[in-house]
């Protein structure tokens, strides 16, 4: 094969930053067009409520199934660590704490990342590929609005409702092993949990990190599908891109709104 | 009839995220409805706060009554001033009540404790403590110790 030129190299230099910036673009156009454009559908709430169907209940099993382990292994965790210190009613503050502020919202957000952001994706890229997008276009329906907007929708309205529930299963699950397995007192931990846990500080800003997680994974998860090769291969390359960019994407911003929250400048 | 199911699928679901809301408000944090209109403001400066946190417990008798809910520096003493919020139906606390900031356990955190005076006035709101006692520091009580053994072996 023959060597690049500098001037070549420079040049796919250039080229793969105008396919990113590109992306950034159609993905933002696509998204102000779906949520804010004109033009409403008729009948728009019963499509909304189809999809808060499938993205949000038929995810309940695996968020309640997976919060109430995780609460319970916290649970453990912390009793066998806070035991050496004898303040082993703290137990209840650190669960509390943990599933609201960190566990809760990005776990539920990975979960939803794989549970229903890859289904989107490939439900769409179907539709791409069958060219039952371009058919609707031509009957005058406006995909955006038909297929895209209930979707989207569905998503930002489920997951902050699926990280709430997960927080309390969670914290059901580890009040369950800390008083009726381990034996802590059961006053001490829930007034432990209730002297710690502040409203504002804590429940709200984990209600808003899932808002903001909700917004980024359901968003990755539909451009993705509208976005991919219509081939079985780019509908597979689109689901796996879909959940690795949206799992790096709620670390990171995790930690981002983390600082932000609760950093102290 | 599929339609049904769907949409009383999602009437649960909502339902679900609502009560779970309720429940992270009430029985997590502790937030209960009108707490900002039965309390009133006490205040009182302390030598050395060291430890001491907003949010921490007032109590007397071992029973919470009330919460902490600023600590600043006063410029003109420079002491620490905190101010508490105690609950409307301890209102008969005497006008020379103490306040002293203790710890729960021996790691535990800090809280202010408040033994009863005498005097037949009470404190309102607004009003300050005045008879203090302040954190113990560990570093100091060692240093005392210290002292105390030097100056014994001097003897």
């Amino acid at each position: 094969m023959r060597k690049k030129s500098l001037m070549e190299r420079i040049r796919l230099l250039g080229r793969s930053a105008i396919d990113i910036v590109a992306v950034f673009g159609r993905s933002g156009i696509f998204l102000v067009h779906a949520l804010f454009g004109r033009g409403g559908i008729s009948g728009g709430f019963q499509l909304l409520v189809k999809q808060l169907y499938s993205v949000g209940v038929m995810s309940l099993a695996i968020i309640v199934v997976s919060g109430m382990f995780i609460g319970m292994v916290l649970s453990l965790q912390g009793f066998s660590i806070l035991a050496n210190y004898g303040s082993e009613q703290a137990v209840g503050q650190m669960v509390a704490l943990t599933l609201l502020r960190e566990l809760g919202p990005v776990v539920t957000a990975l979960l939803f990342a794989g549970r229903a952001g890859s289904a989107l994706t490939a439900e769409i890229g179907n539709m791409k590929s069958t060219e039952q997008l371009s058919s609707l276009e031509m009957i005058g329906v406006d995909p955006l609005k038909y297929i895209i907007a209930p979707r989207l929708w569905a998503g930002f309205i489920s997951l902050p409702l699926l990280a709430m529930i997960f927080s309390v299963v969670g914290i059901w699950g580890g009040s369950w092993v800390a008083i009726d397995w381990l034996g802590v007192y059961e006053g001490s931990f829930w007034a432990n949990m209730q002297n710690s846990v502040s409203f504002s500080d804590d429940v709200i800003n984990g209600v808003i990190k899932s808002v903001v997680f909700a917004f980024v994974v359901t968003w990755i998860a539909v451009f993705q599908g509208y976005d991919c090769e219509p081939t079985s291969e780019g509908i597979s390359r689109a689901t796996t891109k879909t959940v690795v960019y949206a799992s790096l994407a709620v670390l990171g911003l995790d930690f981002i709104l983390t600082a932000l929250m609760f950093g102290d400048f | 009839m599929q339609n049904r199911t769907i949409e009383t699928g999602v009437g649960l679901f909502l339902l679900a995220g609502i009560l779970a809301l309720l429940l992270l408000a009430l029985r997590v944090s502790g937030l209960s409805a009108s707490a900002a209109t039965d309390s009133y403001k006490l205040y009182a400066n302390f030598d050395n706060i060291a430890g001491l946190t907003v949010r921490a417990k007032v109590s007397m008798a071992g029973v919470t009554i009330g919460r902490v809910t600023a600590i600043d520096l006063d410029r003109d003493t420079f002491t620490g001033r905190v101010t508490m919020e105690v609950q409307k139906k301890v209102d008969n606390l005497p006008i020379d009540s103490t306040a002293s900031i203790l710890t729960a356990g021996l790691l535990g955190e800090k809280y202010v404790g408040i033994s009863v005076g005498g005097d037949d006035g009470l404190l309102k709101d607004g009003s300050t403590i005045h008879d203090t006692q302040s954190s113990l520091v560990l570093e100091d009580l060692i240093g005392k110790f210290l002292l105390n053994t030097v100056s014994k072996d001097a003897k």
